[in-house]
């Protein structure tokens, strides 16, 4: 059969569309190359520049206005603790409000509709916004509570807030209704076909989706440039009232220093900041991977 | 046989409300109302960054006109004469979003268009995870690497009117174009992947090419969703703080050359708050009136890309 067609129509496919798909094919691949060759650049050119600073004093001394002596320590805690109480606030309100939308909301109320359009225009604002609102709000203000661990931990709360509702209603979606069914026609009621039945089985999305805004919490730096954390902290954090420092805003710090002795450390404690959160995507990836065969 | 006449209250005795169902159902109540609550307090936050912005921004404008916000050219509101000419800061803004969006919108939608249409499971599975790596690299290490490597490697070298010193828009511009190209490329693949196999596969029948179908198909077919990642592309491209704030340097001007230094509205933000402004004073206040500025901008971005994306669900779903 097929030797009676023309070679024309039988690839279908004149010499000058074969060409145009060659070149928007190469226009693809380079897509590609810019977002993963920048990558790539940015690992090398942090990982050359740091790496005469990546030793154990980066991480035991802290910081210091003297390039050869300073080093993390206070911004590892700090970012710890922030992070830390962050995760406390931010996944239990978030998880909680993803399962009042997801499983007890009714769709057609205006007042659910509402709460749905703010979330996702929530996730859209300007992290530095947020940094606006803790420091008239938490740091000054009514709540007054300084430039300590629990301000940027409440900015932080604030800005991963709504990720963490999305990843975790998106999770919850993903949980097959027959199972709901099954457990209602079983005469459980509603919370408890969600808490032994759609929780466990939401369980990694829910989880994947921390890590992430977790790790989003980690390495964000804008918002709290306003709570003004920018001075030497050397001294470990020691409760949610002390003065802190994170690794976002430390590198900052070091950045900004006009001498160049500096440049090293600010490179070496980016590659300390990118090993942990590389170390959280893949925890998160390995755990959706190993979800999703099991569908 | 067994009644099922359940109506009216004359349930069988089994599944009359005993004290054990009665508390549970007394619980699940308790449970909807707390966590509905956790949701409700969504907008609480919503209503709270309202407030926090408009009142000190009200008491901005009793001290500054808006004649002079918007009617002089000058940005200089914690020196000594204080000046608020807004249009240096917006016109930082628009460079760096502009620039950021000629990177991020060609090369966003063609990762899309290879992810969706080109690569097959595997590749997909290998570059999928590469991308949001990138997509969750830190902005102040995106900064570093703009400052450090893009002005001197890249602009100083191949950027051909004036001369570039250390801090560069172009170089900021640029960071946030590839830092965004992930998110124009997740949201524009999940457009365009959703469009029916049906009509593509309508396309090979009629002897189109794969371009042909990606271009002259799944795009249309996919447009709503696509304008609606290029604008939430334009919303995170002008509320970016610290990758500017580094890389653009800390001085407003109104330039016609990219690769000089600037300040844009969310890196001043960033800046007035590294110098602690006294509280009520004006340069403290002035972070409140460009702040409600670019949480205004945002929103009504953020709304026309909410509005194009229900759109494309409702023809698909």
């Amino acid at each position: 059969m097929n030797d009676v067609v023309p070679p024309d129509l039988r690839t279908g496919v004149s010499f000058r569309r074969r060409v145009v798909s060659a070149v928007f094919r190469v226009f693809l691949w380079i897509s590609l190359g810019v977002a993963l060759g920048t990558l790539a650049a940015l690992l090398i050119d942090i990982g050359t520049e740091g790496w005469s600073r990546l030793n154990w004093d980066l991480i035991k001394n802290m910081p210091s206005a003297r390039p050869r002596r300073a080093g993390i320590q206070s911004a590892i805690l700090g970012s710890l603790w922030v992070v830390g109480t962050t995760a406390l606030i931010s996944l239990p309100l978030g998880i909680a409000a993803a399962i009042y939308l997801e499983e007890f909301a009714a769709r057609d109320r205006w007042y659910n509709r509402l709460i749905e359009l703010n979330i996702q225009n929530l996730a859209s604002v300007p992290s530095v916004v947020y940094g606006i609102l803790g420091l008239a709000f938490i740091a000054r203000g009514p709540l007054d509570l300084g430039f300590t661990v629990i301000t940027a931990a409440l900015i932080l709360t604030l800005v991963v807030l709504p990720t963490v509702v999305i990843a975790s209603r998106e999770a919850l979606r993903a949980v097959p209704s027959s199972l709901r069914q099954g457990s209602l026609a079983l005469g459980a009621t509603e919370w408890q076909t969600v808490y032994r039945q759609v929780l466990p089985a939401a369980v990694p999305g829910i989880a994947t989706g921390s890590i992430l805004s977790t790790s989003r919490a980690l390495g964000e730096s804008a918002p709290l440039l306003l709570t003004g954390a920018l001075t030497f902290v050397t001294f470990n954090p020691e409760g949610f009232t002390s003065p802190y420092t994170v690794l976002p805003l430390q590198i900052f710090r070091y950045i900004s220093e006009a001498r160049t002795e500096f440049r090293p450390l600010a490179a070496a404690a980016s590659v300390v900041l990118l090993v942990v959160l590389l170390l959280m995507n893949s925890a998160a990836i390995g755990i959706r991977n190993r979800f999703e065969k099991k569908l | 046989m067994v009644s099922t006449s359940s109506v009216g209250g004359v349930a069988p005795v089994g599944l009359r409300a005993t004290g054990a169902t009665r508390r549970r159902l007394l619980v699940q109540r308790l449970v909807r109302a707390l966590f509905g609550m956790a949701a409700a307090l969504t907008v609480g936050i919503t209503v709270l960054i309202v407030v926090s912005l408009v009142l000190p921004a009200i008491q901005f404008f009793q001290e500054v006109s808006l004649g002079e916000f918007f009617g002089s050219t000058t940005w200089a509101p914690l020196f000594k004469p204080a000046r608020f000419g807004v249009w240096p800061i917006v016109a930082g803004t628009v460079w760096v979003m502009v620039i950021s969006l000629l990177v991020s919108i060609p090369f966003g939608l063609g990762v899309a268009v290879y992810l969706s249409e080109y690569a097959n499971r595997r590749v997909r599975a290998i570059i999928k995870p590469i991308l949001e790596i990138l997509a969750g690299i830190p902005t102040v290490v995106l900064g570093f690497f703009a400052l450090f490597f893009v002005t001197p490697e890249l602009v100083a070298r191949f950027w051909p009117v004036g001369n570039v010193s250390t801090f560069s828009g172009l170089s900021a511009g640029i960071v946030v174009g590839v830092m965004i190209i992930p998110t124009v490329a997740s949201l524009a693949e999940d457009a365009m992947t959703s469009v029916p196999r049906g009509l593509r596969e309508g396309g090979y029948a009629l002897g189109a090419t794969r371009r042909e179908v990606a271009t002259s198909i799944v795009f249309p077919a996919a447009l709503s969703g696509i304008v609606a990642a290029i604008v939430l592309a334009g919303s995170r491209a002008i509320g970016e703080t610290t990758i500017v704030l580094i890389a653009a340097g800390s001085k407003p001007s109104l330039t016609w050359n990219p690769a000089e230094q600037m300040q844009s509205m969310a890196s001043f933000i960033g800046f007035a708050g590294i110098g602690d402004q006294s509280t009520g004073s004006t340069g403290y206040l002035t972070i409140f009136a460009v702040g409600l500025f670019l949480f205004a901008i945002t929103l009504v971005l953020n709304v026309i890309s909410i509005r194009a994306v229900r759109r494309f669900r409702q023809v698909y779903e």
